[in-house]
């Protein structure tokens, strides 16, 4: 089996894949890589399986040496790629010889980078997948230095040279709610409002969730909700107002009224939304 | 009584029924129709205090129609197996418990004993599982302060539930034993020993040292 040695972790890196499905009554969150086409556009650069494990990193970056020659590419959150010190490319196959050392720099624009190599991260699955949750610690602890990460054997057809599609960077996040489904422990005017006001991306945000800040999002009803399910892209409003976007690593159960949700398809581009973006909810009408 | 069924974003929904009694009602009886694939495409089913949330649904609208027309009987919720958890009661808010209830430790663990317990859900952490079954007069309020390590198997109590904590973490759940059983086990199916809808006993036993 072919290695990657870990030179430089990066500020968090993990391996993630699509994450654990069917254990949520356990109490063990989803997991699974934030910006999910990111994921799937890497593995399919490298031939992999769309869901096959890769590395997820934050804002930093990240650098291995390989222990023997190896395909990555290396998507989401543009940064600039090198091999021992000579430019790559971004969002292409990239072979590393080797005993090269492959580097993936800041991000230039949004926060997560995914670096897939062909054959995936081949650490061992718990509960039917390899992701790192950092809620309950299940899965692989972020990498260190000196982590020796094992690869699969490689695919078994060629990585196709394909190029993947980067959008721009947005200049605000927008995240479309579909009320519920404790809409109904806000005034009216807070939902109106909600949809109005804008807010920022806060610096506490991480895996769990987007945190954001802004006009505070009024109750209509005072006193504590039971703890209910959770579901991914639940916009909860805990007692300072302040709406908490659940991200994959989020809790399976919470007490907070939820007042609405976000389509998995907006929560992309929030994996990517830095600390002081504006943001604007938009509040879908109908069922 | 008809349960509430609310949308929860896009492929997803939430049972709404009176309390803990219900929900495992309503979960034993998902549970079954799902086994018996009459459930239709559903990645979770997560019960808590007074819901049960189903996620991951392929067509929200027909199990929508399903669940308002479910009529679980009690007898959904006893179906589960039957879990002893042996416990050594020398807790350290053992004596504060017994004060609560006014009685002696020993009279105590006869009443910690004396119940069948059903694990209603889990949270807080993989495997932590809420168990009732304690009479509601034996309902006992959460430390002021919580702690900052509570052992693993800790056997605790907080409002109307038990619970024993599958590994250390900070809690601030009434202590009143310790089992040496091993609540979360990732290569085990299930991990958590005390899953939802599993019935639990709880028997004292002696210690060994400590």
């Amino acid at each position: 089996m072919s290695e990657l040695l870990v030179v430089r972790p990066g500020p968090l890196t993990t391996v993630q894949d699509l994450g654990r499905r069917g254990v949520a009554h356990l109490g063990v969150p989803r997991a699974g890589a934030l910006d999910e086409p990111a994921l799937r556009a890497g593995n399919r650069l490298v031939g992999n399986e769309p869901g096959a494990a890769a590395l997820e990193t934050t804002l930093g970056g990240v650098a291995l040496r390989a222990i023997r020659r190896v395909v990555v590419a290396v998507t989401g959150a543009p940064a600039p790629v090198r091999v021992d010190g000579r430019a790559a490319a971004f969002g292409a196959p990239v072979a590393v010889r080797a005993g090269a050392v492959v580097e993936v720099g800041a991000t230039t624009t949004g926060v997560r980078s995914y670096l897939a190599v062909a054959g995936g991260i081949a650490v061992a699955p718990v509960l039917g997948s390899r992701s790192a949750d950092l809620l309950s610690g299940l899965g692989p602890a972020p990498i260190a230095a000196g982590d020796r990460l094992p690869v699969g054997p490689p695919p078994p057809y060629r990585p196709r040279p394909d190029l993947v599609p980067l959008l721009a960077p947005p200049a605000e996040l927008v995240l479309r709610l579909r009320l519920g489904p404790r809409a109904d422990w806000f005034v009216p005017e807070a939902v109106a409002r909600l949809a109005r006001d804008r807010y920022r991306v806060a610096p506490a945000s991480n895996r769990i969730a987007l945190r954001t800040e802004g006009p505070a999002v009024a109750r209509a009803r005072e006193g504590e909700l039971p703890s209910e399910g959770m579901v991914l892209g639940a916009v909860q409003i805990p007692p300072d107002g302040q709406p908490v976007v659940f991200l994959a690593d989020h809790p399976t159960t919470g007490g907070y009224p939820v007042i609405g949700v976000v389509p998995p398809t907006d929560l992309a581009a929030a994996a990517q939304a830095r600390p002081g973006m504006p943001v604007r909810f938009v509040v879908l009408r109908g069922r | 009584m008809t349960p509430a069924v609310r949308r929860v974003g896009e492929s997803a929904l939430l049972v709404e029924v009176a309390g803990p009694a219900e929900v495992a009602a309503f979960y034993g009886w998902l549970r079954e129709r799902q086994e018996a694939g009459a459930l239709g495409a559903v990645e979770e089913i997560v019960p808590a205090a007074s819901t049960v949330l189903l996620d991951g649904v392929a067509d929200v609208d027909a199990l929508a129609a399903l669940l308002r027309t479910a009529r679980p009987a009690a007898a959904d919720a006893a179906s589960g197996p039957l879990v002893e958890v042996p416990t050594v009661y020398d807790g350290a808010d053992l004596a504060e418990v017994a004060a609560l209830w006014g009685v002696s430790e020993e009279a105590a663990v006869r009443i910690h004993t004396a119940p069948e317990y059903v694990v209603a859900f889990c949270g807080f952490a993989p495997g932590f599982g809420y168990l009732t079954g304690l009479p509601p007069q034996y309902e006992v309020p959460r430390r002021a302060t919580p702690r900052s390590a509570v052992p693993a198997g800790s056997v605790a109590l907080a409002g109307p539930y038990t619970g024993v904590y599958p590994r250390s973490s900070p809690g601030g759940w009434q202590l009143l034993g310790r089992t040496t059983l091993t609540l979360w086990d990732t290569a085990r199916e299930p991990a958590a020993l005390l899953a939802p809808g599993v019935r639990v006993r709880f028997t004292a036993v002696r210690g060994h040292g400590s």
